[in-house]
């Protein structure tokens, strides 16, 4: 296998500045990609495995749609680039397709001996990155790792974009991180790559985490920064762009702001007692459940648009988003996502979720409504359910920011957001606030990875604690709750409608909701799983530093397991840890929706090892920041938190969350947010 | 000598293969992919294809023995067989794959029927074809396999 012709790409890309002496990569690159191969024709498979290992590529291959998802959610960062046929007995390729770009938004390439215009078109639309008909010839395997690459480099080149401080270099820095970070070479690239040092808060590249973004920290000046802003600007015309020009802050990128504005949207929403749209993020949650949700339906795609759009999450940082919430397939599109609607302040990145499944999911959130707020800021997917109960339980909860969608790659990508619990809170205020919008990733399926569990974004659920912080690198069940932590005050009396309806499995079956209002019940309840979120929640001041604690949390599997807890999957990555800026400088890393969980709440105070409670922080702020903010950079923040405690804990703190937001008052009204109602 | 004379044995039949239709561009992409390590890949492949394929051979049977037809289902396994018959490299089988799913579009079933005969006859052909020829080039050696086609 010649590799010349990747060497010379490879040349290109480090060309960008982070091949440093292009030393290692550039020989052996690109071999070593991790590539999983998905066809239930044993021949085929057979074949391309050897073509691919012919390659010099890492080679896993399954014959069942269902093996590969859980391969991949189990392994976040495990590979680098799937292939997959198009017609498969247990699950349509472009299902798998789905669910892979939300969830983990790793590269696909579809295959079919079927050659059609309709197929291939197909596969465009649902965000394939590549086509091949078979019978599949070595030559096109050959240059499979271009995909992998281009989609690092887009993914940086969105974060960086918005011209923080980027170095010139940090561009490609983090492209080239990122397209080699999570390639075979990981040692040979990685290193040279990267560039950690430069990017701002560089933690994050080490990981292979496929777009690491580093965590951003949304400390009360800063967000006071964003909120003048964003007033100037008008809330209308408040795009992430002209923020960031107007905040004029260094190595602060559009990605950030775009994600904490979604965040702010959420929150505004909610203050306004958003009922109405509940939040994009029901859409996608709720599928079936709508009628559960009710409410909450509100959090759907509205939210979830909104967020997409307001954020600009990052590729990633969307797609976890999406996946949350609306179950899309993320990653597709940067997002751009234009501020659908202040009411949706979770627009997680509408284009990346593309939600086939959360479509109906959407519907079903928005019937219901209202409520749904929950998932301000989350785009997770929520089920229905889970938003159900979580209402019910939680009210308080306000928005359960979570979710945090494993976005693939990085185990810790989900949990986005958990923005704004307050604001969402208030959306959910409809009805017992507890939406806790699942972000099912697959939309249909329980949680998406991230799946907030059910409850999250329970109105005002301001998980101050920190609770929420549970991040469960969605890599394993969708079930990512987030909850919006609300203050620990507010968390019994959110009652999370999580417990209460064991229906809201929604993450992922199991029911994160319910354990996220258990917990929440249990004030905080944070299932101490997490320590770290208990800490981080310690602020429980209003500042909300916590509050979103984007839980988001696998929840199919945790979610059954934590009773009491907040149903947060262990998935799910509780981020949003809206750090009211008292935070230490925890890096949240907003934009990093995609991935990171974030960072619960906690992460004010504590200098949180993990970052969500940096997100938490900045919500607070003493205004409801309750956006979640920064996604938590999957690569790093999640370390602190183990999977665990990401349900539990995320719950609280996005139930203490919720209770910080409170009325908010006016819409956009962000100046002020009255932190006072977050009762602490 | 008695050596050459067997390569050139399995050259030729190897060739004919080709000449004859049955094998395409496919089969040689497969042994390119023979390799020390994998030195009877062909071979397993196309056992692999001939063992999985049997499966489908018999639904469809099973399919067009019903009435009325459900020429989609048909349609769907049949587009199964093709994409495994393509990977081997089975050009007739292959083509004989198309003609069926036209006749399916076309809600033929007696054309479908007909055709279908014609393919398992090509199939089982194929099928004693090959085995004769892994046969053969294992007795002459895998070094002369590999590189015969080089």
């Amino acid at each position: 296998m010649n590799l010349g012709s990747g060497q010379g790409s490879m040349s290109t890309a480090s060309s960008s500045g982070a091949w440093k002496a292009g030393d290692v990569v550039p020989d052996q690159f690109p071999a070593g990609l991790r590539v999983l191969v998905v066809d239930d024709d044993p021949t085929c498979l057979m074949i391309l495995e050897k073509m691919l290992r012919t390659c010099l590529y890492e080679v896993t291959k399954c014959n069942r749609a269902e093996t590969a998802l859980s391969l991949l959610r189990g392994n976040k960062s495990g590979f680098d680039i799937v292939i997959s046929d198009v017609h498969m007995p247990d699950m349509d390729g472009f299902k798998l397709l789905e669910h892979i770009g939300l969830e983990m938004d790793l590269p696909v390439i579809m295959m079919s001996a079927d050659d059609g215009k309709h197929v291939v078109m197909k596969g465009v639309t649902h965000g394939a990155c590549d086509y091949l008909i078979k019978p599949v010839r070595i030559e096109a395997l050959k240059n499979i790792w271009q995909h992998v690459v281009r989609k690092r480099k887009n993914e940086w080149k969105d974060l960086e974009q918005s011209g923080s401080v980027e170095d010139g270099d940090r561009q490609q820095k983090p492209s080239e991180d990122v397209d080699y970070s999570s390639s075979a070479n990981e040692g040979n690239w990685k290193n040279s790559k990267r560039r950690k040092d430069e990017e701002d808060d560089a933690e994050e590249r080490d990981d292979t985490s496929t777009l690491k973004k580093p965590r951003v920290v949304w400390s009360v000046e800063l967000h006071q920064q964003f909120v003048a802003a964003v007033n100037q600007l008008g809330i209308d015309k408040a795009v992430p762009k002209k923020i960031l020009e107007l905040m004029n802050v260094p190595g602060l990128t559009r990605e950030n702001v775009a994600s904490h504005l979604q965040k702010y949207r959420l929150y505004l929403r909610r203050l306004s007692g958003v009922s109405q749209h509940q939040s994009g993020l029901n859409n996608s949650f709720m599928g079936p459940q709508d009628a559960t949700f009710g409410p909450i339906s509100s959090l759907n795609g509205l939210d979830l648009q909104t967020l997409a759009v307001a954020g600009q999450l990052p590729a990633q940082s969307l797609a976890t988003l999406q996946a949350a919430g609306l179950g899309r397939s993320t990653g597709k599109s940067g997002l751009p996502m234009p501020l659908v609607d202040q009411r949706n302040l979770f627009s997680f990145e509408a284009p990346k979720f593309r939600y086939g499944e959360g479509q109906q999911q959407q519907q079903q959130l928005s019937n219901s409504s209202k409520q749904m707020n929950l998932l301000h800021g989350i785009p997770t997917t929520m089920e229905p359910k889970q938003l159900a109960t979580l209402r019910q339980s939680a009210q308080s909860f306000g928005s359960i920011n979570m979710q945090v969608n494993a976005h693939g790659n990085d185990s810790s990508s989900l949990l986005m957001q958990m923005a704004q619990p307050h604001s969402r809170a208030q959306i959910l205020n409809e009805t017992t606030g507890n939406h806790v919008s699942r972000i099912t990733s697959s939309m249909g399926q329980p949680v998406l990875s991230n799946g907030i569990a059910g409850g999250l974004l329970t109105r005002n659920v301001i998980v101050e604690n920190g609770r929420g912080a549970g991040f469960n690198p969605v890599s394993q069940g969708p079930s990512v709750v987030e909850f919006p932590m609300n203050h620990t005050a507010e968390l019994p009396g959110n009652s999370f409608p999580l417990g209460t309806n064991p229906g809201i499995s929604s993450i992922q079956s199991k029911g994160l909701l319910e354990e996220v209002s258990s917990e929440i019940k249990g004030s905080r309840g944070f299932v101490s799983s997490y320590d770290i979120f208990n800490e981080l929640h310690q602020p429980k001041s209003q500042d909300w530093e916590l509050q979103n604690v984007g839980l988001t949390f696998n929840a199919s599997q945790h979610a059954n397991s934590i009773p009491g807890n907040l149903g947060v999957s262990p998935s799910v990555l509780v981020h949003q840890v809206f750090s009211s800026g008292q935070k230490s400088g925890q890096n949240m890393n907003t934009p990093v929706v995609s991935k990171a969980m974030f960072s619960v709440g906690a992460g004010s105070e504590h200098g949180n090892t993990h970052n969500i409670s940096q997100h938490l922080n900045t919500l607070v702020d003493s205004s409801l920041r309750v956006k979640t903010e920064k996604i938590l950079d999957p690569s790093c923040e999640i370390t602190p938190f183990p999977e665990h405690y990401v349900q539990e804990d995320l719950m609280s703190a996005l139930l203490k969350q919720q209770e910080g937001i409170g009325p908010v008052e006016g819409e956009f009204d962000f100046d002020g947010y009255p932190m006072d109602n977050i009762p602490v | 000598m008695e050596r050459t004379q067997q390569h050139r044995q399995v050259a030729h039949m190897r060739q004919s293969l080709f000449d004859q239709g049955l094998l395409d561009e496919q089969f040689v992409q497969l042994e390119e992919l023979q390799d020390d390590a994998n030195p009877n890949f062909v071979e397993e492949v196309v056992t692999l294809f001939y063992r999985d394929s049997a499966r489908l051979v018999l639904n469809i049977d099973q399919a067009l023995d019903k009435s009325p037809l459900d020429f989609s289902k048909l349609d769907s396994y049949m587009h199964q067989f093709k994409g495994s018959a393509s990977s081997i490299g089975a050009k007739k089988v292959k083509s004989e794959c198309t003609l069926f799913r036209e006749y399916c579009k076309a809600g033929n079933g007696e054309g479908c029927m007909k055709t279908f005969q014609q393919l398992k006859k090509d199939y089982a052909v194929l099928r004693k074809k090959l085995e004769t020829y892994f046969q053969m080039a294992r007795q002459v050696g895998p070094v002369e396999t590999a590189c015969r086609r080089k």
